[in-house]
């Protein structure tokens, strides 16, 4: 992007996603990374068509005594009289759910949640950015409504807006979705500040260069230049803060459904279950440690495939 | 310097009023009914009456003018009367709890000395664990050391404190049975034998949120020293014949703590909004415990204020680290 490109190349040259591909491939932790996430996506979107338990199925009469409680099939290794079964390889909950089906479901929403609100907050802090960065009459005010948010208290504040309008929203849209769309709304609001400042910063530098200068001169009108010509080149910055931006999302919605403010019992995330099953963790420690090892390796893996293509994506690191 | 920081002391007031109406606002367009939790046998009028009782019976904007002089007067006399012994306060009417039906600020009198000392101990205790990390990870750029160090710090990012919380519990208090789980604010230190039980209750607490800031910390105050170690007047003063220790130690360290002294204060408000999770995984009752219990029981006052108390120290730690800027590194001159 910075170099003179040669006069004359001799050899076709190559894409730059071959080159970002690359140098992303070189990273090892971020390689494991993307593995790793992928692995846990397919576990929680393909796993529940593969897994022969349901996660809502809820026994009742004598299958309720003889289903609930049960431990892992690991457990037999140490603890022979141990309640386990082999049909249900990470045991069942106190009302007789099945955990792994429950984790894969619980994963469904986490991710789900984690994604639709960095999109959410991706979309707002691009605009916000763009329009600062580019239009030099709303730049003070925009930057200063980002400091703004910067300088309020967001997990209070969400916590109190969580309780305040769940009522409302669950009549209007539904118990679930409406949860889920005021979660989702939530953190979205709150944390699209840093991208927006990123984004600011690199559209400031983009816009006094020769190519949009080019552009202007021959009578590109201020929304094509935007879509053709700034925002291609914001994007590397945009990606990487897309992945980070599901990291936090993720831990923000299972520290909201820890402190009890997320989504209603029956409908398990991993924030939720891991809640649940605090109170029983003497016993059941597997309850609690599932989950919470599920959302610790996706922040994990998702914050190394960050780390990594923000190397891969900056032309003066790569090919170092 | 003083012109910068009475200029933003001054811009600090009109945020803080807007942030205290941002959040007036939350509270007064949210839907929910501070009088749901009464029971429906109770009559209408009755209902009006507890209403108006609570003071919600006037317009918005005279409740917003009422809590501002509330917090904003009434509230440091109080804390005059307290510490001189006048009565500027008498007959009064200061912020009033809706659950406890006593003044908000006592209540959090009562619980910051909980939530101080576990997050001042843990803050303490990262700062003084992430600085050698990061000075020696930085000096050995990519040994071993440093690799540990960056995988280290990514778990402490990635880990929340909700579960790594909930996993020392399981270890070292249900397995190990080495400490307590709960951390028992009725506990008072009088001799050697209670003092270490105090220690052995601050521990779990203090390590979960010291390896988060550690981790931000230690990896902060490597990429600083980096900074600076490729720097000429590094190696004006190795030339000098300086000692590799002088070098690092004085002439290098001084420089990278600039920007690290700015961070450990931006980082402090932060850190009362993590303590909310790790005081609700430990039972300390703290102030985070108090915010999550007044919104359960849609106790108005005592959320509100409690927020701003939060927004307050955020504003008021962002100016500190932007003066300390100014004041440590000569080259940023705010005119």
């Amino acid at each position: 992007m910075t170099e003179l490109s040669p006069p004359a190349p001799v050899v076709a040259p190559r894409s730059q996603w071959l080159d970002v591909w690359d140098q992303f491939k070189s990273h090892r932790g971020a390689l494991m990374g993307g593995i790793l996430f992928v692995s846990i996506l397919a576990l929680v979107l393909v796993g529940p068509f593969v897994y022969w338990n349901d996660a809502k199925f809820v026994p009742t009469g004598r299958d309720f005594l003889r289903l609930r409680d049960m431990r892992p099939i690991y457990t037999i290794l140490w603890d022979s009289g141990a309640k386990m079964d082999w049909a249900y390889p990470l045991g069942t909950d106190n009302l007789g759910r099945d955990t792994l089906a429950r984790l894969m479901f619980g994963g469904r929403v986490s991710i789900a949640v984690g994604m639709t609100a960095m999109v959410l907050a991706l979309v707002l802090g691009t605009l916000v950015g763009v329009t600062a960065g580019y239009f030099k009459k709303l730049d003070g005010l925009l930057m200063r409504l980002t400091d703004l948010f910067l300088a309020l208290p967001l997990l209070p504040m969400i916590l109190v807006a969580a309780v305040l309008f769940r009522e409302s929203l669950a009549q209007a849209i539904g118990p679930e979705g409406g949860v889920f769309v005021l979660i989702v709304c939530l953190i979205g609001i709150t944390s699209w500040m840093p991208t927006a400042r990123i984004v600011r910063g690199d559209v400031l530098a983009i816009k006094e260069r020769e190519f949009v200068l080019a552009a202007r001169s021959v009578g590109t009108t201020n929304t094509k230049m935007v879509i053709r010509h700034i925002l291609p080149n914001v994007l590397s910055p945009i990606m990487v803060s897309a992945t980070l931006g599901i990291a936090t999302a993720i831990i923000a919605e299972s520290s909201l459904s820890f402190l009890g403010f997320g989504f209603p019992p029956d409908f398990p995330t991993w924030g939720r279950l891991l809640n649940d099953s605090v109170d029983r963790m003497i016993l059941y420690p597997e309850r609690v440690i599932f989950p919470g090892l599920l959302i610790s390796l996706t922040v994990l893996s998702v914050n190394y495939l960050g780390d990594g293509l923000r190397d891969a994506l900056d032309p003066r690191i790569r090919g170092r | 310097m003083l012109t910068f920081t009475i200029r933003r002391l001054i811009l600090a007031v009109p945020t803080l009023l807007f942030i205290s109406l941002a959040i007036f606002l939350l509270l007064e367009f949210a839907p929910g009914d501070p009088m749901a939790q009464v029971p429906l046998t109770v009559p209408a009028e009755v209902k009006e009456k507890m209403r108006l009782a609570l003071g919600l019976g006037e317009p918005m904007h005279i409740r917003f003018w009422k809590w501002l002089v509330q917090f904003f007067w009434i509230e440091p006399q109080v804390l005059i009367d307290y510490m001189f012994g006048t009565s500027l306060t008498e007959g009064k009417l200061r912020v009033i709890s809706w659950q406890t039906r006593s003044p908000v600020m006592d209540i959090v009198a009562q619980r910051l000395p909980q939530t101080l000392s576990v997050v001042g101990t843990a803050y303490i205790v990262a700062i003084l664990i992430a600085i050698p990390i990061g000075i020696y990870s930085a000096y050995k750029q990519y040994s071993w050391f440093d690799q540990l160090g960056t995988f280290v710090s990514m778990v402490g990012f990635s880990v929340p404190p909700f579960f790594s919380g909930v996993l020392v519990i399981v270890i070292f208090s249900v397995q190990l049975g080495w400490f307590p789980s709960i951390y028992d604010t009725t506990h008072k230190v009088t001799d050697w034998e209670s003092f270490l039980y105090q220690l052995k209750q601050m521990i779990m607490p203090v390590m979960v949120l010291a390896l988060q800031i550690t981790a931000q910390l230690s990896r902060f105050m490597r990429a600083s020293m980096l900074d600076n170690l490729n720097q000429d007047y590094v190696r004006t003063a190795r030339a000098k014949g300086l000692g590799e220790y002088v070098v690092v130690m004085v002439h290098v360290l001084r420089n990278s703590m600039i920007p690290v002294v700015t961070v450990i204060a931006l980082g402090i408000p932060s850190i009362f909004g993590g303590a909310i999770i790790t005081e609700q995984v430990f039972k300390v009752n703290g102030i985070g415990q108090l915010l999550i219990g007044a919104i359960q029981a849609n106790d108005l006052p005592m959320v509100q204020t409690l927020t701003f108390i939060f927004a307050v120290l955020i504003v008021l730690f962002n100016l500190i680290a932007d003066v300390l800027y100014g004041i440590l590194d000569p080259r940023i001159r705010y005119d």
